[in-house]
C-alpha cells in the first residue's frame, strides 16, 4: 500500500521544464530513493512535496490527503518530516533545546502560548529528549551549542530532531552530501538503524550510489524531469536507459 | 520558587535589593560635594531608571529573542501615554486605571502594527515600523489634535469630568495618585551630609518594573522562550518542524508593545503631562541603544543599557566647563584650559558624543553589551581563582599504594 502518490506532476520556470509528468508511488515502510544527474528535477521534485513549490499541474497525496497549496509546518504536522541537504538546526540553542523544540511542536501544534511553563515541569517531553539523545548516541553533547558540532553530529541531531516526531514519512534531501566515507558510512548505519526500528516510511534523493545501494528497497531514475525508470536496486544497476543517461557517466 | 531556577532567583532578589536600595546607592557623594553632581538618587532621575528599564525589558522579548529590529517601539510607549492621560481626564486621577488601559490600548495598537509589519522581516521589517511610528507621531502633531493635543500634548485639567473622583477647587493641581498616595510624596532622610529621597512614584514604579522583569524571566525559560529563539535561530528548520513562526514572532511583538504602553503608563503616573514628542524616531532608536549596549536576548542587560543612557543623559549632559574648570583647578592655568577645551566637547551637551563612542566600543569589543563585559570580567577572576588553587598542592584524598 502507498503512503505517497506523485501523480502528473509537472512545474515549469519560465521556459525551463523542471518537471514533466511525474508518476512515482512510495510504498508504506519502504525505503524509496529518488536518483538522477544534476538538473534531473529532484529537489523541485522534493520542494513540490513539502509545500515549498506548488506543482503546475498533478496531484501529490500522502495517506489520500492532497499536500497542495498545504503550508510546510501543516505537511509537517500530518507526520512528514525533512532533512535537508545542509543539516538545518537550530545552531543558537543548545543540542537538548533543539530536540525539545520538535517534541512541543508534535504535542501542542503549530502554536502554543505556553509562556508561564517551566521546562522541568514538562517531565513526559524530557524523558523522549533525553531518550531521543540516548538513541541517536548524542547524550554526552546535549548541553553544547548545536553550531559547535561537527558536521556529522549535526547531521545526527537533525535526524534525532525529526525522529522525535515519529513521522509517518521522512524526506532526505542528499543526506550525505559533503562527508568523509566514515560519516557517510555512520549516517547509513543511523538510517538502517531507524529503518530497522522504527519502521518509518523514507524517500531519499542521493547522488552516492553507495549510499541510494545500501538503502533503497526502490529506486526512480529520474532524468530532464522526468522519471526514466523505476525498479529495485539490482535491476537498476544493469538498466541500459540508466547506464545511458546517468550511471554510465560514473 | 515561582518557577525560576537558582541562578533566576539569585538574579531577581540582586535586581529587587538595587531596585530597593536605590536611594542610598545612587546617592554615594554627600551633598554639597564637588561630586554631588554625579548623585542620581532623585526622584525623577530614578523614576527614568526604572520606567525605561521596564521598556528596554519589553522591547528586548521581541529583538532579543526573536531578532526582529523594531524601530517603532516609541509609538507603543506614546498610545499607552495618551490612553493613561485619557483615563485621568475621564475616570480618576489613580494610577490602577490610567496604567491598565495603556497596556489594553497599547497591546490592541501593536496588533495592527505588527499584523502588518510582521508580513516582512529584516531592514524592510525595522523600515515598516518606523513608518507606523512616524505616522503616529506626524497624526498626533496634527489631525489628532483633539484626542493628543496637538503640540502642547495634554495634562490633567481641574475642569475634567474625573467620573471616579470628587470635584476639585478651583485653582488645585490634579495629583496622579494610588488610592491616596499622592506619586510625588517623598521622604527626605538627612545622614550626616548624605540625602536620601525616598519617593512613592517610584517605588510604585519600581514594584511594576520587578513584576515585569520576573514575567520577562518567566518567560525566557518557558518553552515559549525557546520557540522565540528558534524564531532568530533558523525560521526555514521552524517551519519544517511543525511549527507557524508567525504567531510566535506576533505575540513576541504584541507583548513588547504592552510593555512600552505600561512604561507609557507608568511616565503619565509619574508626569502627567503627554506630548508627542516621545513617539518621536529618536524615542525609538533609543530603546534599540539601551538594549544593544546592556546586551540584547540577556535578562538584566536592558536594564543597565537603560540605567546607563539615563544617566548620562541626565548627569553627563551637566557637566558644563565651570565645572570642568573647578576639577582641573589643581593644574597650571594653561594646561587646565587645554584639559577642560579636550574634555569640553565629550560633555554637557556633547554627552551625545560620548555614548556614541560608548556604542561603538561596546558594538565592536562587546558584542554581547555590557553583561558580556561584566562576564569577561567575572571569567577573569574564576581563572586567576583556578590558577591560585592549582598552585596549591592537592590534599591526598587516597593513601599511598
Amino acid at each position: 500500500m502507498s503512503i505517497l502518490e506523485i501523480k502528473g506532476v509537472s512545474k515549469r520556470f519560465g521556459g525551463l521544464k523542471a518537471l514533466d509528468d511525474v508518476n512515482i508511488s512510495v510504498a508504506e515502510n519502504a525505503v524509496h530513493a529518488i536518483i538522477g544527474p544534476n538538473g534531473a528535477g529532484k529537489s523541485t521534485l522534493l520542494n513540490c512535496l513539502v509545500g515549498k513549490l506548488i506543482p503546475d499541474t498533478g496531484s501529490v497525496t500522502f495517506q489520500g490527503q492532497s499536500l497542495l497549496g498545504i503550508k510546510p509546518h501543516q505537511i509537517n504536522q500530518m507526520g512528514v518530516s525533512r532533512v535537508f541537504q545542509t543539516p538545518e538546526i537550530f545552531g543558537d540553542l543548545s543540542v537538548w533545546e533543539n530536540v525539545l523544540i520538535p517534541l512541543f511542536a508534535r504535542r501542542d501544534g503549530a502554536f502554543r502560548m505556553h509562556a508561564f511553563e517551566t521546562i522541568a515541569n514538562e517531565a513526559d517531553i524530557c524523558d523522549k529528549a533525553e531518550q531521543m539523545l540516548i538513541d541517536v548516541n548524542m547524550q554526552d553533547k546535549m548541553h553544547m551549542h548545536a553550531a559547535s558540532l561537527s558536521r556529522g553530529d549535526k547531521r545526527r541531531l537533525e535526524m534525532a530532531m525529526c525522529l522525535s516526531q515519529e513521522p509517518k514519512l521522512l524526506l532526505l534531501d542528499e543526506p550525505t552530501a559533503g562527508m568523509a566515507r566514515a560519516d557517510t558510512n555512520n549516517t547509513i548505519d543511523l538510517l538502517k538503524e531507524i529503518q530497522a526500528s522504527r519502521n518509518i516510511t523514507m524517500a531519499i534523493i542521493e547522488h552516492d550510489m553507495h549510499v541510494v545501494f545500501s538503502l533503497a528497497e526502490r529506486v526512480t531514475v529520474m532524468a530532464q524531469g522526468t522519471p526514466l525508470v523505476e525498479d529495485t536496486p539490482d535491476n537498476i544497476k544493469g538498466h541500459p536507459k540508466v547506464q545511458e543517461a546517468y550511471l554510465g557517466g560514473h | 520558587m515561582l518557577g525560576l531556577g537558582k541562578k533566576d532567583i539569585a538574579l531577581f532578589m540582586i535586581v529587587a535589593l538595587l531596585t530597593l536600595l536605590a536611594p542610598f546607592i545612587l546617592n554615594p557623594f554627600p551633598e554639597g560635594s564637588e561630586l554631588a553632581q554625579f548623585n542620581a538618587g532623585y526622584p525623577d532621575l530614578m523614576q527614568r531608571f526604572v520606567i525605561f528599564g521596564i521598556f528596554a525589558i519589553g522591547f528586548n522579548i521581541l529583538f532579543g529573542l526573536t531578532g526582529y529590529l523594531s524601530f517603532g517601539h516609541a509609538a507603543f510607549l506614546g498610545v499607552g501615554s495618551y490612553a493613561a492621560i485619557w483615563m485621568m481626564k475621564l475616570l480618576t486621577m489613580n494610577v490602577i486605571p490610567a496604567i491598565i488601559m495603556a497596556v489594553i490600548v497599547a497591546g490592541l495598537f501593536s496588533v495592527l502594527v505588527g499584523y502588518i509589519s510582521l508580513r516582512r522581516s529584516g531592514i524592510y521589517f525595522a523600515i515598516l515600523t518606523l513608518a507606523f511610528a512616524q505616522m503616529s507621531y506626524a497624526l498626533a502633531y496634527s489631525v489628532l489634535t483633539p484626542i493628543t493635543g496637538g503640540e502642547t500634548g495634554l495634562q490633567p485639567k481641574v475642569s475634567d469630568p474625573r467620573l471616579f473622583d470628587g470635584a476639585l477647587a478651583e485653582g488645585a493641581t490634579p495629583q496622579a495618585n494610588l488610592f491616596g498616595l499622592d506619586m510625588g510624596a517623598s521622604y527626605e532622610m538627612a545622614v550626616g551630609n548624605w540625602l536620601f529621597t525616598f519617593n512613592a512614584g517610584y517605588y510604585v514604579a519600581a514594584a511594576v518594573m520587578l513584576a515585569s522583569f520576573y514575567v520577562a524571566i518567566r518567560i525566557f525559560r518557558s518553552p515559549f522562550g525557546i520557540m522565540l529563539r528558534a524564531v532568530k535561530s533558523n525560521q526555514q528548520r521552524m517551519n519544517y518542524t511543525g511549527l507557524n513562526s508567525k504567531p510566535y514572532t506576533l505575540a513576541a511583538f504584541v507583548i513588547s508593545g504592552m510593555y512600552a504602553g505600561l512604561a507609557g503608563g507608568l511616565m503619565v503616573a509619574m508626569d502627567t503631562q503627554v506630548g508627542p514628542e516621545r513617539m518621536f524616531w529618536t524615542a525609538s532608536g533609543e530603546v534599540v541603544l539601551m538594549t544593544i549596549l546592556g546586551g540584547a536576548g540577556t535578562l538584566i542587560g536592558p536594564v543597565l543599557g537603560a540605567g546607563m543612557i539615563k544617566y548620562m543623559e541626565n548627569i553627563v549632559s551637566k557637566i558644563n566647563s565651570d565645572i570642568l574648570h573647578t576639577w582641573f583647578a589643581f593644574l597650571p592655568d594653561g594646561l587646565e584650559d587645554v584639559l577642560v577645551a579636550m574634555v569640553y566637547p565629550f560633555v554637557g551637551k556633547g554627552w551625545h558624543l560620548t555614548l556614541g563612542i560608548v556604542f561603538m566600543l561596546v558594538v565592536i569589543f562587546l558584542p554581547g553589551g555590557l553583561v558580556e563585559g561584566g562576564q569577561r570580567i567575572m571569567n577573569l577572576f574564576r581563572r586567576k581563582k583556578r590558577a591560585g588553587d592549582d598552585s596549591t598542592p592537592a590534599p591526598k584524598s587516597h593513601p599511598a599504594e
